[in-house]
């Protein structure tokens, strides 16, 4: 176990220099910054001045040794919108974001789960059909859209939930629905056809005849069977839902990372961009690393190599 | 002299077989189609959807950039206050909203496929390349794989959009760039069981080329995969592009996009629903048309991955 999990996590780190190289060349390419963070009447030679006082003027790899060098040391560089260390402000606004995800997959798994299974156990019946075509129809729905709908019904109708902002449950529900309902859609037709394959295979044959509750032939032997592979591709679908919450956010205007992030991009405050990127890389790969042991405690048939 | 007709008349022949031979091929994929009822509906969806964009201009009843003072905000014309004139109803500046998505189909189709195109031939090539050399160039590029699946698609083209600028050009660029990493993995898994294939080992033991292998032997048995993931792709390319023009990245106006209507739409929720709402129609019925084109394809082409068991 704990030969494997070292493995993996050294697996990462070449992983997260190409990230680290991928998104520094970027920046480099898009070019000088200084003229941004000074006011717009600075002169040519202050320009100048503050280029050589940031290093900027040093070629390519020296930039991007000293880049990687402060990284190392948690280091991101400043925002110059705000004037402070990138990383903080990026780590301050990141639990609202997670509380977001962790909201949205609760909703995505209480709907998921009973409805693959139901789906699953009674095929081809009018639930079944229903339960498919709410699939294929959630994948469809942009979730920026479907968030403005649940907003137009829901909070401008209805008057039930507040608009946008977070603070209380009722902030959270619409924006968590939002996000839940693409996952959702994925996690049912995974849960079904997962569902159907294990329950055509012998031993729930043998556990039917034998005269076992219908419930019990489902829950205790064919559903945890057939939370393996769900599981698996559950977290790989991580970076889906880390990019759902980016776009759900502008639309609730939930104060978090992806707010943080976009108006970074808007303002091409550089270091901001950086570091979100690098979390939530991070975040999306100990998803995965998590997934990958939660596969082997469900099916303990997989060995640690 | 008559050796020349012969050879007329061969040529002719040949040229009827193969118009015979087309005809032939598009029936049989057209009974194929009607066999599956979802897949009839996506192709109809898709076929609409392209009509519309190709003839936006004869389709449109306005100008979709006209703006009319005099008609701001009227609601779709079945609702009392509606226009006549105005199907959908008009937005804050008196902009006919059918019109408006009826162009903005065009940018959804030309981005979406011409994306995928890009996203699909560097997929191809590095899945192709890493799949069928193996050794340390596949070790690189599958970590560099790896790195792209961990962070979110709408993220990498975020960043390539602060750093380059939205356009259209540049966003079909940046939604290629952080989509091939799907064609890539796949195309690798296949070249690796056919490399091992004995009509690809008889080549490499008479000598054949790589690359006249990888062309001539190799590239057309993944090409079905490849048809598989880009109609699947382009949907939700579709999406994505949908996101970033409502997040102000994508396309700028007057360019007229699905995205940018709603993201206009979205200040009037409180008064005017229909501004948010059409064009979010218009985008889950073309995506949904496209996932159903693409699982009937993914049933025809490839046998043994059923959508449906």
């Amino acid at each position: 176990m704990f030969k494997f999990l070292l493995k993996r996590i050294l697996e990462f780190i070449p992983v997260l220099i190409i990230i680290s190289f991928i998104v520094f060349s970027l920046v480099f390419i898009a070019g000088n910054p200084v003229a941004l963070m000074l006011p717009e009447d600075a002169s040519q030679e202050d320009i100048e001045q503050l280029t050589i006082a940031l290093g900027l003027d040093q070629p390519f790899i020296v930039q991007y040794g000293k880049y990687m060098l402060g990284l190392v040391q948690g280091d991101f560089g400043k925002s110059f919108r705000y004037n402070t260390d990138a990383l903080p402000l990026v780590l301050e606004r990141l639990p609202a974001t997670l509380e977001l995800a962790a909201a949205a997959m609760i909703i995505a798994i209480i709907i998921a789960i009973p409805l693959g299974v139901w789906s699953a156990t009674k095929k081809n019946s009018s639930l079944d059909l229903l339960a498919t075509g709410g699939a294929v129809i959630g994948k469809a729905m942009p979730n920026f859209w479907l968030g403005i709908m649940l907003i137009l019904l829901f909070s401008v109708t209805l008057g039930w939930f507040p608009v946008s902002g977070r603070g209380t449950m009722a902030h959270l529900i619409l924006p968590a629905i939002t996000l839940g309902t693409g996952i959702a859609a994925e996690m049912t037709r995974l849960i079904r056809s997962s569902m159907v394959e294990i329950l055509s295979q012998d031993y729930v044959r043998t556990a039917k005849s034998k005269g076992l509750r219908d419930f019990f032939v489902v829950y205790k032997h064919a559903f945890r069977n057939s939370l393996i592979p769900v599981v698996t591709i559950t977290a790989l679908q991580t970076s889906t839902l880390v990019g759902g919450a980016l776009i759900t956010e502008t639309v609730f205007s939930w104060p978090g990372l992806g707010q943080l992030l976009i108006q970074a991009v808007n303002t091409r405050d550089m270091a901001i961009v950086q570091a979100s990127v690098f979390i939530i890389a991070i975040l999306v790969i100990l998803m995965n690393l998590l997934a990958d042991i939660v596969y082997r405690i469900l099916d303990p048939r997989i060995k640690y190599s | 002299m008559s050796a020349n007709l012969q050879t007329h008349a061969a040529d002719s022949n040949v040229s009827a077989m193969k118009s015979r031979g087309i005809l032939h091929f598009i029936t049989r994929w057209l009974k194929m189609l009607l066999k599956s009822k979802t897949g009839t509906v996506g192709f109809i969806i898709v076929l609409f959807v392209c009509f519309v964009a190709a003839f936006a201009n004869f389709l449109a009843p306005h100008d979709p950039a006209l703006i009319n003072p005099a008609k701001m905000l009227k609601p779709p014309s079945w609702m009392e206050g509606g226009d006549e004139a105005h199907l959908l109803g008009t937005d804050n500046l008196g902009r006919d909203i059918l019109s408006r998505i009826i162009y903005g189909s065009r940018v959804s189709i030309i981005v979406g496929v011409a994306s995928v195109i890009l996203a699909g031939m560097i997929g191809i090539v590095v899945g192709l390349a890493s799949g069928y050399y193996g050794g340390w160039l596949d070790a690189v590029l599958m970590r560099i794989v790896d790195s792209f699946l961990s962070i979110p698609n709408i993220l990498f083209a975020l960043v390539f959009l602060a750093v380059f600028g939205p356009s259209v050009p540049t966003l079909i660029i940046v939604l290629g760039v952080t989509n091939w990493v799907a064609y890539a993995r796949i195309v690798r898994g296949e070249t690796l069981s056919i490399k091992e294939r004995e009509f690809v080992r008889a080549a490499r033991s008479i000598g054949v080329r790589n690359v006249k292998i990888i062309s001539r032997h190799v590239l057309p048995n993944v090409i079905s995969s490849f048809i598989v993931i880009s109609t699947l792709s382009v949907a939700t390319t579709i999406i994505l592009e949908a996101s970033l023009s409502f997040l102000g990245l994508g396309v700028q106006p007057p360019t007229v996009s699905w995205g940018g209507i709603l993201s206009d739409g979205r200040d009037y929720l409180a008064t005017s629903w229909w501004l948010a709402t059409f064009p979010g129609v218009a985008i889950t019925i073309t995506v949904l048309g496209i996932i159903f084109l693409g699982d009937w394809l993914r049933d025809v082409l490839d046998p043994r991955s059923q959508s449906r068991s």
